[in-house]
């Protein structure tokens, strides 16, 4: 039962943190993708850029006194940073996308002009905060929480920390918002509209430059979200989604690139397939090495810790040969 | 029109060497020369990857990164603690476990011929998948252990032959791998090619950095050998040692400017041709194309082969140059994105063109972190004289501004000159 357990803390707890990350920074990128028909590289960079927002909107908080009990700052100040993310997207897409679009450029030139803003951005985070790392509980305490199994002979706890358990919980919050948002409300519809059809929603009377002006909000405040979430787990440094938007394309693409729902499923897949690639198996096995005709090896792990970025891509690579566009059916360019 | 521009623009180009060779002094733009030129050769296969083929490659990383591994293995001295130690034999077993896999895995997916088909062939191929990764892990895994170990001699080695042959070896074996890569992910449109490229290379990084008993991963090799007259002969024949830099440097400067002509004489011959033809028809209009009986995939392979065989090629070049490889120097924006810039500048689909952006980005990225210095320094100063104090960490932030400017560059050159710098001249018949 204890090994149960330590399997239940090593794999389904960082699995569903690490899924939550991917799949918010994933339904940004297939928003974008969606509507506008390019794959949004710069994603990575605006999540970096949300968490170091965050990062200063915590101290400026933390110095002005400005507290609530029982909750991290890092979680207090969130939704600022998400509409401070979202005015900078606008802005990114007014200043380096929407000229390109007036002139009719190809999807592929949009991609290119999108690897520009990731060095600009990258640039410049660099240049302001250096190239150290940063931790949002420097002054305030990250409460493990663990919880007891009510069974005979078990020992370990179920444990996690509380910005993950938060983390978990903004997630479904902005999940359901997002589903209700593109399910009831007649903006959500015109959204879905235009990304089934951008020409033939235009002539039914969409509002295609307010669509795209939306998709640009909601993608950079879950860009903020997704970056602050990853930089509250683990650590704020200038690479820190650099590393991270891979996996996320991969999810977005598992998913079906365009396919809201996709992306949070193919979030959960890639998060779920590599902490449980990594996990060492023979934790599972030793209990029962008595009935098995072979010797329990003393790490028996799918991968090697250090080869956990490939697991996305083997994932990626194998569900486009299953599926050329991705589980849910994706758009294509 | 065109070649007028195109004069000019090599002309002020070869102003901008003159001037940053007279402010760095002759042994650091020779270092210069020689690294853009390499990188020149590996926007001509980038280029014709993107520009003659329309194929979106950003995994140029790990065609570099195979380039290199492959010199080392090819020139480095022979380690003969490993070649005296089981760890050969170990070796030998996990190549013939590997064939063993592949064979066992090939079978399964032909298995429709002894009458397996849909449902079961499938589920026969991922059982082959998993056998085989079982068997080729239980023989990889104890050889690497012993030959990390000190009894194993730490590392294979090299095989202490000539860098060009490493050179030679680099390109083939990046033909290798790109075309299996090919295979999988050419059916692959646009973005999804590129996100699955990107994959591999981080997949061939990850593997190069980790398998220690091969490449020494993060340990690095070093010193491999020159090609060409290092500054340590040159010095035991008598020149002295700020000449003996230059002289050895020129030399393979030599080497590299003859490897790059010889190519891009080969590439124009092969753009300007019917090969070529064909291959901008499919670039402009894959459906046409096919169907006037072209095999577009085939097409696509063949390129996507051709361009790495060059990414190899150079990437080979700049670590015997180096002379040291190191898995962890490797970063996409250095080595995938720096060589996009460098083609989307100059001009895709135009050799003069990829070669134009190769020296003019290359030479950019180089000099933005002196003059990000200069600049620094002097509103370090203004700003201390106003009293605001000094800008902390000059140093390493100086030396980021260079990724920023890579970026607004881009920018600029999509914005204002989206075909590049010395286009593609698209020829009409009248």
């Amino acid at each position: 039962m204890n090994e149960l357990i330590f399997f239940f803390n090593n794999v389904i707890v960082a699995g569903v943190v690490l899924g939550s990350i991917y799949a918010v920074g994933a339904i940004g990128v297939t928003l974008i993708f969606g509507i506008l028909r390019f794959a949004h590289f710069a994603h990575g960079d605006m999540m970096t850029m949300g968490a170091f927002i965050a990062f200063l909107l915590m101290l400026a908080f933390q110095a002005m006194g400005i507290s609530v009990p029982f909750l991290p700052t890092g979680f207090l100040v969130l939704p600022i940073a998400m509409v401070i993310t979202a005015i900078i997207a606008l802005g990114l897409d007014k200043g380096f996308y929407a000229p390109l679009r007036r002139r009719g450029a190809r999807p592929v030139t949009l991609l290119i002009a999108s690897i520009g803003v990731t060095l600009i951005i990258q640039g410049l985070i660099r240049l302001f905060f250096g190239s150290g790392t940063w931790n949002f509980f420097e002054t305030e305490p990250k409460q493990l929480i663990r919880i007891p199994v009510p069974l005979e002979g078990v020992t370990r706890t179920i444990n996690f920390t509380q910005p993950q358990l938060l983390m978990v919980i903004c997630t479904v919050v902005a999940v359901l918002a997002l589903h209700f948002f593109l399910t009831r409300s007649r903006l959500g519809k015109a959204m879905r509209a235009m990304a089934d059809n951008a020409d033939l929603a235009q002539v039914s009377g969409i509002n295609t430059k307010l669509v795209v002006r939306v998709t640009w909000i909601i993608a950079g405040s879950l860009a903020a979200m997704a970056g602050t979430m990853l930089a509250l787990d683990v650590q704020l440094k200038p690479d820190l989604a650099f590393n991270i938007v891979l996996p996320i394309f991969a999810a977005a693409i598992v998913g079906g690139l365009g396919q809201s729902y996709g992306a949070i499923a193919g979030g959960f897949l890639i998060g779920f397939a590599e902490t449980a690639a990594i996990f060492n198996w023979s934790v599972l096995l030793r209990p029962i090495s008595g009935a098995l005709p072979f010797e329990v090896p003393a790490t028996l792990a799918v991968v090697p810790t250090e080869y956990k970025l490939t697991v996305a891509f083997v994932i990626l690579v194998v569900v486009l040969l299953w599926r050329p566009t991705g589980i849910f059916k994706g758009a294509q360019t | 029109m065109i070649a007028r521009r195109s004069l000019t623009l090599f002309a002020g180009l070869f102003v901008l060497f003159v001037l940053v060779g007279w402010a760095l002094g002759a042994a650091n733009i020779t270092l210069l020369l020689v690294q853009s030129f390499a990188y020149a050769l590996i926007a001509l296969g980038l280029n014709i990857q993107w520009g003659y083929g329309g194929l979106f490659n950003f995994g140029i990383m790990g065609m570099l990164m195979l380039g290199g591994a492959a010199t080392t293995f090819i020139s480095y001295p022979v380690n003969a603690q490993f070649w005296g130690s089981e760890g050969p034999l170990m070796l030998g077993k996990a190549l013939l476990a590997f064939l063993a896999g592949f064979a066992l895995v090939w079978g399964a997916r032909h298995s429709d011929r002894l009458g397996i088909r849909g449902r079961w062939k499938t589920a026969l191929t991922i059982l082959a998948w998993i056998v085989a990764y079982i068997i080729y892990r239980s023989q990889i895994d104890p050889a690497a252990a012993y030959i990390e170990s000190a009894a194993g001699g730490g590392w294979i080695g090299g095989l202490g032959l000539h860098p060009v042959l490493g050179w030679v070896f680099g390109g083939v074996l990046a033909a290798g791998v790109a075309y299996v890569v090919g295979k999988i992910c050419l059916g692959l449109r646009t973005d999804y090619l590129a996100i699955a490229t990107i994959g591999i290379s981080e997949i061939i990084r990850a593997l190069l950095k980790n398998m220690d008993w091969l490449t020494r991963g993060t340990l690095t090799v070093s010193p491999l050998p020159w090609p060409v007259p290092g500054p340590q002969e040159l010095q035991a024949g008598g020149s002295s040692i700020a000449d003996s830099f230059v002289y050895a440097r020129l030399g393979f400067l030599a080497l590299v400017v003859v490897v790059l002509v010889a190519v891009f004489w080969l590439i124009q011959r092969a753009y300007g041709g019917p090969w070529g033809r064909m291959m901008r028809a499919i670039r402009d209009n894959y459906i046409a194309a096919g169907s006037m009986g072209k095999n577009v995939t085939r097409r696509q392979l063949e390129v996507f082969i051709l361009g790495s065989v060059l990414m190899g090629i150079g990437g080979a070049m700049l670590v015997s140059f180096q002379q040291i490889y190191d898995p962890s120097a490797y970063q996409p924006i250095n080595h995938t994105f720096l060589i996009w810039v460098m083609v989307i500048v100059g001009g895709a689909g135009n050799n003069w063109g990829a070669v134009f952006g190769a020296l003019l980005i290359y030479i950019t990225w180089m000099i933005s972190d002196p003059v990000a210095q200069w600049l620094f320094n002097h509103i370090s100063n203004w700003s201390t004289d106003i009293g605001w104090g000094p800008i902390p960490e000059i140093q390493s932030r100086a030396s980021q501004m260079r990724v920023f400017v890579l970026g607004v560059v881009i920018t600029i050159a999509l914005r204002y000159a989206p075909r590049g710098l010395i286009p593609e001249v698209v020829k009409r018949e009248a």
